[in-house]
C-alpha cells in the first residue's frame, strides 16, 4: 500500500503541478517554493478530504502549518490517527 | 461635494451610527459605523500629520488586508495627503525581492511616509535608505484622538486623492494619479449605472491594492453610504464558499468579481458547504478585469442556480484605473447581450462577422459606456471605426487620471488627440463594447496585470539559461476561466536532468520574486525563440510556435483535467 506521503506526492505532481514525472522531494518547499500556489490549495484540502477522509481546516493552508510533503504527510495522519 | 474627505466627514456627522462596513475575520465579524471609521481615520491622520506629512504628500501603505489598512488609507486622505497601497509581503514572496520592489516605489513616488507594522518595519526602514521622512507603524495611530478633527477642506477637488499601482517593476514604474473629482465622478456616474439603491449590500474579497477592489469593494460603498461586508482575499481563496456565505447571511445584492472566480467557485466548494445557503438576494454578480468567457458565465449558474442565484444576476463591466474604474457596464436591468461571432474570420480579417446560432465563438458584451464617458474603436492611423470593425479601444471622460505619477512622458504617450488609447482591442455593435484582446501583452492571471518582462528578467537570472533568451507569455485555460504563465527559456544543454533543474529553477524564481507562478516551463535548445528582424523576441511568434508543438498533448490534458473535475464533483 502506498503511504500516505506517496499518495500526495502523486496528486501534487499529477493534479497540481501537471508533470506526472516529477519527483517532489520530502523537504521541498510546497507554497513558498511556488509549486503548490495559493488557488491550488483549496484542490489540495478538497483531495485531502476525499482520499483521506479527514480535513484541513482553510485557515491551516499556509506555510507556517506545512510547507512540505514530509509536514503535509505528518498532518493528515495526525489527524487520521486522532479520528481512529 | 468637492472632496472625499468632505464627503465622509458629512456622512459620519449625519449618520454616525450607519454601518459603513462589516468586517469578517475568520470566523469573527465586526461592524464599523461611519463615526468609528472616520474617528480610526482621524487618528491617522493625525498620526502622519504629527510625522510631518504635508498636503500633497504621497504615503505609501504596506498592512495587510484589515481594519488599520482601511484607516490608514482613509486617514492619509482626510489630510489631503496621497495614499498608495503596496500589496503586503505574501509568504511565497522573497523578502529581498520584495525589500527592491518597495524601494523602486521609493524611488518613483518619493513618498513622505511609510505606514507598516512591527513585523515589517526592519524591511521598511532598510528600503526607505533615509529617503523617506518617516516610518510610521499601525500601533502608533491607534486610540483615541489627539484633538478634534479639523472641519475645512484638506484638499481642493483637482488635488491627487490617491494612486494606484499595478505590480511588479514595470507596473511599479506606472502610479495611476487620480484627483478627488475624478473619483467622487465615477462614483456618481457609476453608481447610477448600476442603480445603487438603499436597500444594497456589496460583498468583496478583493484586495484594495486592485481598482476592482479600491472602488468597487470599498471607496464606492462607502462614499455611496452602502453598506459594504468585505472579507481578506487570502482567506477567500482558501475557502471560496466564504464569499456566498456571506451573501446569503448578509443579503448581499452586489459583487465584482475576475471571470476566474466564476470557475473557481463553481468547481472548488463542495456540496455539503452549499447547504443551506440562499443566493437569492444576489441582483448583480459583476464579472470584470479579465477577459470574460460566456462558459464561466454558464458554470456558474449551473453550480449556483439551485442556491437560489437568478440568472439575470449575471452582469459584465470593462474597467480600468486610468477611469478610475468602470468604463462601461452591461446586464443591469436587461440580460448581458451575447453576440455569436466567427472567431476565426476575427483573427484574419478584422472583423466580427456574426456567426449561424450555435456555430461560433459567444462574446459577452461588457455593455455601455457610463454617463459621461465615451468609446471609440481606432485603426492603427487612429482613425475611427465602424461598428464590427476590430481596433483599439479608446475613451474620453469626466474621471480620467491626472496622469502617471511623476511620468509625463507615460501620460502623453497614453493619449492621442485628447482620447486616452487603452491598448485593449476590441469591437462595438450598436453601442455595446465587445473587449476581444487584452493590453499588449500584458498577461492577466486570476484577475492580477502581470507584465512578461518581469516574468523574463525573472527567469533569465537562473543558472544555465541564455541570458535574453528567455520568453514569457499567457496561454488562456478555459477550465479554469484565466491565462496561465508560460515559459520557454533556450538552454545549451540537452540532459534532461539539467534541463529539469533550470525548469525548476525557473518555476522557484518567479515564485519568489512575483504575485504569481509558472504553469507551463519549457527548456529548448539554442536557436528555438524566434526573434523580429529588429532582433527582440517576438513574444507573440513565439506563443504560437509553443501552442502548436503543445497541440497534441495540451488537448488530451485539458479533457482529462474536466474528467477529473466532472468525477471529483459527483462524489463531493
Amino acid at each position: 500500500m502506498p503511504s500516505t506521503s506517496d499518495v500526495l506526492a502523486e496528486f501534487i505532481a499529477g493534479s497540481l503541478l501537471k508533470d506526472p514525472g516529477r519527483a517532489i522531494a520530502p523537504d521541498e518547499p510546497l507554497i513558498t517554493g511556488g509549486l503548490v500556489d495559493s488557488f491550488s490549495l483549496v484542490d489540495l484540502a478538497l483531495f485531502v478530504e476525499k482520499t483521506f477522509g479527514v480535513r484541513l481546516h482553510d485557515s491551516e493552508l499556509r506555510a507556517d502549518v506545512f510547507d512540505s510533503l514530509s509536514q503535509l504527510a505528518a498532518l493528515v495522519e495526525q489527524r487520521r490517527s486522532a479520528a481512529a | 461635494m468637492s472632496t472625499l474627505g468632505e464627503n465622509l466627514a458629512r456622512t459620519a456627522a449625519e449618520a454616525p451610527d450607519r454601518v459603513a462596513i462589516r468586517l469578517l475575520e475568520g470566523e469573527a465579524a465586526s461592524t464599523i459605523t461611519y463615526a468609528e471609521l472616520v474617528r480610526g481615520a482621524g487618528a491617522y491622520g493625525q498620526a502622519l500629520a504629527r510625522a510631518r506629512v504635508r498636503r500633497g504628500d504621497v504615503v505609501v501603505i504596506i498592512l495587510e488586508h484589515g481594519r488599520d489598512l482601511l484607516e490608514s488609507f482613509l486617514g492619509a486622505i482626510l489630510i489631503g495627503a496621497v495614499p498608495s497601497i503596496m500589496p503586503f509581503l505574501t509568504e511565497k514572496l522573497s523578502p529581498e525581492r520584495y525589500q527592491a520592489s518597495l524601494e523602486s516605489l521609493i524611488q518613483i513616488t518619493q513618498p513622505a511616509a511609510l505606514v507598516t507594522n512591527a513585523a515589517f518595519e526592519a524591511r521598511a526602514r532598510a528600503a526607505a535608505e533615509g529617503r523617506v521622512r518617516s516610518i510610521l507603524l499601525d500601533s502608533q495611530a491607534r486610540g483615541p484622538l489627539s484633538e478634534p478633527l479639523p472641519s475645512g477642506p484638506s484638499a481642493a477637488p483637482d488635488d491627487l486623492c490617491l494612486l494606484q499601482h499595478s505590480s511588479g517593476t514595470t507596473g511599479l514604474q506606472k502610479g495611476v494619479a487620480l484627483s478627488h473629482r475624478a473619483v467622487l465622478r465615477q462614483c456618481r456616474d457609476y453608481s447610477r449605472a448600476i442603480h445603487l439603491g438603499d436597500e444594497d449590500v456589496i460583498v468583496s474579497w478583493l484586495p484594495l491594492y486592485h481598482d476592482m477592489g479600491l472602488i468597487a469593494g470599498f471607496l464606492l460603498p462607502l462614499l455611496s453610504r452602502v453598506p459594504l461586508v468585505l472579507m481578506s482575499p487570502f482567506e477567500w481563496v482558501r475557502a471560496p464558499v466564504r464569499l456566498l456565505r456571506a451573501v446569503s447571511e448578509y443579503r448581499g445584492t452586489l459583487a465584482w468579481l475576475p471571470n476566474f472566480a466564476y470557475n473557481f467557485c463553481a468547481q472548488k466548494i463542495s456540496q455539503a458547504e452549499l447547504q443551506g445557503l440562499d443566493l437569492s438576494s444576489w441582483r448583480a454578480v459583476i464579472n470584470c478585469s479579465e477577459p470574460m468567457r460566456w462558459r464561466s458565465h454558464q458554470l456558474f449558474l449551473e453550480r449556483f442556480g439551485p442556491y437560489g442565484l437568478r440568472p439575470e444576476a449575471l452582469a459584465t463591466c470593462y474597467a480600468m484605473a486610468e477611469n478610475v474604474f468602470a468604463v462601461t457596464q452591461g446586464g443591469i436591468g436587461q440580460p448581458v447581450v451575447v453576440d455569436e461571432i466567427d472567431l476565426a474570420a476575427l483573427t484574419s480579417s478584422g472583423e466580427a462577422r456574426p456567426a449561424r446560432a450555435g456555430a461560433g465563438f459567444r462574446m459577452l458584451s461588457a455593455g455601455r459606456p457610463i454617463a459621461d464617458t465615451q468609446v471609440r474603436i481606432l485603426d492603427s492611423q487612429h482613425h475611427p471605426l465602424p461598428d464590427r470593425q476590430l481596433g483599439e479601444i479608446a475613451l474620453r471622460s469626466g474621471c480620467m487620471l491626472t496622469g502617471y505619477y511623476h511620468r509625463p512622458d507615460l501620460t502623453q504617450e497614453a493619449f492621442h488627440d485628447g482620447w486616452y488609447l487603452t491598448g485593449d482591442l476590441g469591437y462595438t455593435v450598436a453601442g455595446e463594447l465587445y473587449v476581444t484582446g487584452r493590453r499588449k501583452e500584458l498577461i492577466i492571471v486570476g484577475g492580477k496585470n502581470v507584465y512578461p518582462q518581469d516574468i523574463e528578467e525573472l527567469a533569465g537570472e537562473v543558472e544555465g539559461v541564455h541570458p535574453g533568451r528567455v520568453v514569457a507569455f499567457g496561454v488562456f485555460n478555459e477550465d479554469l476561466g484565466t491565462e496561465e504563465i508560460a515559459v520557454v527559456a533556450e538552454s545549451d544543454s540537452a540532459m534532461p536532468v539539467e534541463r529539469r533543474r533550470i525548469g525548476d529553477g525557473i518555476r522557484t524564481s518567479v515564485a519568489r520574486g512575483s504575485d504569481v507562478v509558472v504553469r507551463h516551463v519549457r527548456v529548448v535548445e539554442p536557436r528555438w525563440l524566434i526573434k523580429t528582424s529588429s532582433g527582440k523576441l517576438a513574444r507573440q511568434a513565439n506563443r504560437d510556435k509553443f501552442l502548436d508543438e503543445m497541440a497534441g498533448p495540451r488537448k488530451e490534458a485539458s479533457a482529462d483535467t474536466a474528467a477529473e473535475r466532472e468525477s471529483a464533483r459527483e462524489q463531493s
